[in-house]
């Protein structure tokens, strides 16, 4: 059964639509990526699913559950976490605050016993330490642990960002343009721990990003926008012999 | 200490055995991991050492096989190194920056039988030249991460899994691991350690338990260690330095050693250990140096006003220290006083301040850096030796540093000069030879003298001076002799100067070609307004130039020959790189190298017609990518030479 899916979703903004009759479906364990030319309604897909927008038509189901109108807490208590394409992170915190943060919704102790920090507090707080510094080792982070995430480098930021929507111990990892702005060897950096994120933690992976040579690489299934119309979807080798989605690329010949 | 003589009979791993005998719930080693220091008591270490022997033998490893090791610093790399000692097999290392064609020729030179690497990383790199390597058995690896599609392939194995058939050979006859280490020797060779190649293909120098034990034993009869003192195991292991630390000093004396979280890591993991005596190479000092240069210059007035005025006082009282010597009652207050306002929290920020006492080695260091840690604080001591001698031979005493001087022998330690003015050494922790090499162990060993290869004399208080490889000393064109390392340390200790690369050999003069500090002039720059790009920009600055003039002015003017001077020199538009061979891995210029690569540069240092010339420069990237860029160098004529 599918982990994910999007049915005639469609999204307007009065009379602009974002998104019109789009059908996607999400296979667990696998690399979904959504690819387009700019304004091809990419980051609204992603809106739509993480709950911050709630499509005009259509529905959205997290394996039968229904969360098209559901919020985005709520979808992401449901397993569904985030990294941002603008890096939605503490500027004024370290990084090891800024991902134990991300970790507050699984924080279930009571004023008083955060009072007396003993029991139950000390023992939920140190759990989540561990898991949060399991995900430091994981993106390879330890160097920044202390750091203020505001002085660290993008290519940093950017993972640290993916590694906040991973402390949320998520089943489907939204990713939006997470090699936006790096060079190539923060690319190659990201590209590999995206990799580990869907192979070593079985994670599923719903990558937006530009760059078409990586989408191509790593993906297992994609979908192609453009102008809000869903134009193809495929493996990489059928999608890239797709002449709606070479048209929407380079332009009518 | 005398009563330690008696550890000369055993072999490492039976050294630890004792020390788990009398104290088994001390810490041995630390491991920070997940944000947490992890701790491995003595028994605990001995009790991996065993899961790890048994395992490898299991796979069929013992008497006479090489297990090479490409792995950063970790707790699982002495038990493998140790395990695989206990079974009576060799270990060898092998830097972790290695490219995979010169593994495979180390691995095949070496008739290694099995790897141990740390992560994928290194595991790729094998696999890389597996075709090449048809004597290596099994690649051990510690770290499972990127490992999935390997699993499947019997050639690897989980150093887990190895633990657990290590458990199953122990259970089927417990008493079979005490036997085999009972069956070791003190004078068995137990590893292969690569001599660090400033000249052709590394060699690997074998040593046995007693070469390394009786180094410890040596280093404590002069600089006492406490069981309890901290250490923190950051330099390369396949290094001699680390590994007289890890085998040597740790065996014989009981302290801890403390394995950072990651290389990135190391120098805030060690503020957070606060060891008690470290070593390095001269680049590590250098570079603390700059950076509490740099802090201190970014800090606000009265922090710049307090450090300048008591660094000078500091100064004046480390020569008074250095020496023995009892200081002037004001001296002394005054140099209290900066120690308690600022130099006590200084050294702590660099995680220095218990340390008792810190060695370099490995290359020469420029006086002034020892008076500056000395100032400071920190006793900062040089030490001489090679691989062949388990690295250190020679040592400062403390109350007696001479920083042109690498001290006196260690107890036990013979020193003659031969007739050509070579450093000969004789000791228990001389090597049996190399590896394989008959003719080189007794080109290297002959009259039962360790021959350095180095030139040297004993000066008048008994210290021994090295002057320089001997090879590598140079005569002008009027056959006057000089050292093109010791003008070389002479103007790397300018702060703008990271490195530099003196010519002159046969020639009327001496020049040079110079890499400027990127750090400290690039802050240099933007303090005045200058913008620049790149390194190779700000390397064409003819401001950058102008101060570099200045410096190079100056270190004539402390020239204590007239031929020493440098008569010409130029910015080198790219910094001298280990992977670009230029230097070795221990940082030493590869001379003829650089000779060569430079060709163009160094026939125009040699033409005062030339002030500026065309250069195609060619640079590798790390993903092994190269471009070229055309540029122009200028070269600058130095007034009073």
């Amino acid at each position: 059964m599918a982990q994910l899916t999007i049915s005639d979703v469609t999204l307007s903004f009065g009379g602009l639509k974002a998104l019109s009759d789009v059908n996607m479906t999400i296979e667990p364990g696998l690399i979904t990526s959504i690819i387009g030319p700019n304004g091809a309604g990419k980051t609204s897909m992603l809106n739509c699913i993480s709950g911050f927008y709630h499509p005009t038509r259509g529905d959205i189901f997290y394996k039968d559950k229904k969360l098209t109108h559901a919020s985005p807490h709520e979808v992401s208590n449901m397993g569904i976490a985030r990294a941002f394409q603008n890096l939605e992170l503490f500027s004024g915190l370290s990084v090891l605050d800024n991902l134990l943060l991300a970790r507050h919704q699984n924080l279930k102790y009571g004023f008083l016993e955060a009072v007396v920090f003993y029991g139950k507090a000390s023992r939920i707080e140190a759990e989540n330490r561990a898991y949060v510094e399991d995900i430091i080792d994981f993106m390879e982070l330890e160097p920044y642990r202390k750091s203020l995430v505001g002085n660290l480098s993008y290519g940093v930021q950017k993972k640290v960002e993916v590694a906040r929507a991973m402390t949320l111990a998520p089943d489907i990892l939204l990713l939006d343009e997470p090699m936006a702005g790096m060079n190539q060897e923060e690319k190659e950096d990201i590209v590999r721990f995206v990799m580990d994120i869907q192979k070593e933690r079985q994670i599923t992976v719903v990558l937006v990003e530009h760059d078409l040579g990586v989408v191509m690489d790593i993906s297992d299934r994609i979908y192609v926008l453009d102008f809000g119309e869903l134009i193809g979807s495929g493996t990489p080798e059928e999608v890239a012999g797709n002449p709606k989605v070479i048209e929407a690329y380079i332009g009518e010949g | 200490m005398t009563d330690n003589k008696h550890l000369l009979l055993y072999s490492i791993p039976q050294l630890l055995r004792w020390r788990v005998k009398s104290t088994p719930k001390r810490p041995a080693l630390r491991e920070k991991d997940f944000g947490i220091w992890n701790t491995y008591t003595w028994q605990d270490y001995y009790d991996y050492v065993r899961k790890t022997a048994l395992g490898l033998r299991a796979i069929g490893l013992g008497k006479g096989s090489t297990i090479a090791l490409i792995s950063d610093n970790i707790p699982e790399l002495l038990f493998t190194a140790i395990g695989a000692h206990s079974i009576g097999a060799v270990s060898a290392g092998i830097y972790q920056t290695s490219m995979p064609h010169e593994i495979a020729q180390i691995l095949q030179s070496l008739k290694a039988t099995a790897v141990f690497c740390d992560n994928q990383e290194q595991v790729d790199k094998v696999l890389d030249v597996r075709d090449q390597i048809p004597n290596v058995k099994k690649v051990i690896f510690e770290d499972p991460r990127g490992m999935r599609e390997y699993m499947s392939d019997d050639w690897f194995v989980n150093i887990r899994d190895l633990y657990k058939l290590g458990d199953q050979e122990h259970e089927k006859n417990p008493g079979l691991f005490e036997s085999l280490v009972d069956q070791g020797k003190p004078d068995d060779v137990c590893h292969l350690c690569l001599t660090s190649g400033t000249t052709g293909l590394p060699k690997g120098t074998m040593l046995t338990h007693k070469n390394y034990i009786n180094m410890g034993i040596q280093l404590t009869e002069v600089d006492q260690l406490e069981p309890t003192d901290e250490y923190v195991s950051f330099l390369p292991f396949a290094w001699i330095g680390e590994q007289m630390n890890s085998f040597g000093v740790a065996m014989a004396t009981g302290i801890t050693l403390n394995f950072p979280e990651s290389v990135e890591t190391a120098m805030s993991d060690l503020k957070e250990i606060g060891p008690h005596f470290m070593f390095g190479a001269p680049r590590i000092y250098e570079t603390i140096r700059s950076q509490i240069w740099l802090k201190i210059d970014q800090s606000y007035w009265f922090n710049k006003l307090l450090y300048n005025y008591f660094i000078k006082v500091g100064i004046k009282a480390a020569h008074y220290r250095m020496r023995g010597k009892s200081m002037p009652i004001g001296l002394k207050i005054k140099s209290w006083l900066g120690k308690q306002i600022i130099f006590r929290p200084l050294v702590n920020q660099i995680g220095f301040l218990r340390l008792r006492r810190a060695y370099t080695g490995g290359a020469a260091l420029g006086p002034e850096l020892f008076t500056f840690y000395q100032a400071i604080g920190v006793n900062l001591k040089q030490i001489y030796g090679q691989t062949e001698i388990v690295g250190i031979a020679y040592m400062h005493r403390d109350g007696d540093i001479r920083p042109e001087t690498v001290g006196k022998p260690l107890p036990g330690t013979q020193c003659k000069i031969s007739e050509i003015g070579e450093i000969l050494s004789k000791s228990d922790s001389v090597t049996p030879g190399y590896f394989e090499l008959p003719e080189k162990s007794a080109e290297l060993l002959e009259g039962g003298w360790l021959h350095s290869g180095d030139a040297g004399f004993i000066d008048e208080h008994g210290h021994l001076v090295v002057i320089d490889r001997i090879s590598d000393v140079m005569h002008n064109k009027k056959g006057e002799m000089f050292s093109p390392m010791f003008l070389e340390n002479a103007l790397k200790f300018s702060p703008y100067i990271k490195e530099a690369v003196i010519y002159g050999n046969k020639e009327d003069f001496v020049a040079c070609l110079i890499n400027v500090d990127p750090v400290v002039v690039g802050k240099w720059a933007e303090d005045r307004g200058i913008s620049f790009t790149t390194y190779m920009d700000l390397s064409g600055k003819p401001e950058v130039a102008k101060l570099i003039m200045q410096e190079v002015l100056d270190v004539n003017s402390r020239a204590e020959k007239e031929h020493f001077k440098i008569k010409r020199f130029a910015l080198l538009y790219k910094l001298l790189d280990v992977d670009d061979g230029e230097l070795t891995k221990t940082g030493k210029i590869r001379r003829k190298y650089v000779q060569e690569r430079y060709q163009n540069l160094y026939e125009a240092l040699y033409d005062a017609s030339v002030d500026k010339k065309e250069v195609e420069a060619s640079f590798q990237y790390q993903d092994g990518q190269s471009t070229t860029v055309k540029t122009s160098i200028s070269f600058y004529t130095v007034k009073g030479v």
